[in-house]
């Protein structure tokens, strides 16, 4: 999923400065999930937004609301009813969120509440760590179910580099090296004869490499 | 023995059904202070309920502090349901430090704001 964090209060707040009615949208995905813009948090940040307000001396209208998702149109339209009562959006969705809230509303700010992290799993409560960069050619069957792309630092194709130390990565103690746990993962599936196979050179095209991607599927379209 | 008449007890089966919501809506309602009251640590008849509290007033402190509320108005302290004289000292002390930090901001200026 896709993983996010709010901002520092103080930089939500200078950009609703000078708004007095604000409608604070969550999302139930992906944001929910990693307990960085889902109901509770809106309420959480309405809550604390209001109380800013109100230290300076001012009233805030915050109006929370949490849409299944902020990515498809059919639930960004039930903000219509709202939106014309508020001076602004506050958005805690990620930032196709964001964005598809803005592209809807074209005559009503809309500002982000959240920094848009990574694509990654859940490593336990509380945690959550990049796994995958959308390279677009996905080659996990290769790797034992490891990416190298998103896990290795430098993305290497075939094998650590020599600042690979007890497993771990060169940059952090805290990061595993890929190839380590991808050398280890082919043990236990007995297949460490296929680890010097070599990966041939990636083709970066299907990735972030050439430019904004789309995916066109007629049968639904 | 006597506490502060000043205390408002909500009684909770358990300090870990205390949500981050609950602290922080109780300050935005105009309390000066909120202090969560667990049991011993180690102690916590659902395991691990006073732990989580503790996470989550320690979660919460920083947060108030961005929004500029001390983050000493939220406290999270530990006794056994048998420590009356504890239970006491502890409402006293809390009421105490409350009073040096003086009002919630939020409040003072809620009702200079609704005066004017």
């Amino acid at each position: 999923m896709i993983t996010a964090e709010r901002k520092p209060m103080d930089e939500i707040m200078e950009s609703i400065d000078g708004c007095s009615r604000i409608l604070l949208v969550g999302c139930n995905e992906c944001v929910t999930v990693c307990a960085a813009g889902g109901r509770k948090e809106v309420a959480l940040l309405a809550s604390a937004l209001q109380m800013a307000s109100m230290k300076k001396g001012r009233t805030l209208d915050v109006r929370e609301m949490t849409l299944e998702r902020q990515c498809d149109p059919e639930y960004v339209e039930e903000l219509t009813p709202h939106i014309d009562q508020v001076d602004a959006v506050v958005s805690m969705a990620c930032g196709c969120g964001v964005q598809e809230v803005a592209r809807r509303f074209k005559k009503t700010p809309v500002y982000p509440a959240l920094n848009t992290k990574f694509m990654g799993a859940s490593e336990g409560p509380g945690i959550w760590a990049e796994r995958c960069q959308g390279c677009g050619d996905c080659l996990l069957g290769l790797t034992g179910g490891i990416c190298p792309i998103a896990r290795c630092a430098k993305r290497l194709m075939n094998g650590p580099c020599g600042g690979s130390t007890s497993g771990k990565c060169e940059i952090s103690d805290d990061v595993d090296c890929a190839w380590h746990l991808i050398w280890e993962r082919m043990k236990e599936l007995g297949i460490e004869d296929r680890y010097e196979d070599v990966i041939a050179a990636k083709d970066w095209r299907t990735g972030r490499g050439s430019g904004p991607r789309k995916i066109l599927r007629e049968d639904l379209a | 023995m006597n506490y502060p008449s000043n205390i408002k007890i909500i009684n909770v089966p358990c300090t870990g059904r205390v949500d981050i919501l609950h602290l922080l809506k109780a300050i935005e309602d105009g309390a000066d202070g909120v202090y969560v009251a667990g049991c011993l640590e180690g102690d916590c008849h659902f395991k691990t309920g006073n732990v989580k509290a503790l996470q989550r007033v320690t979660y919460l402190k920083p947060f108030l502090e961005e929004i500029g509320i001390e983050a000493e108005r939220i406290q999270m302290v530990n006794m056994s349901a048998g420590m009356g004289i504890q239970f006491a000292r502890i409402a006293t002390e809390f009421t105490e430090k409350i009073r040096e930090l003086g009002p919630n901001p939020v409040k003072a200026d809620a009702s200079r704001l609704a005066a004017s």
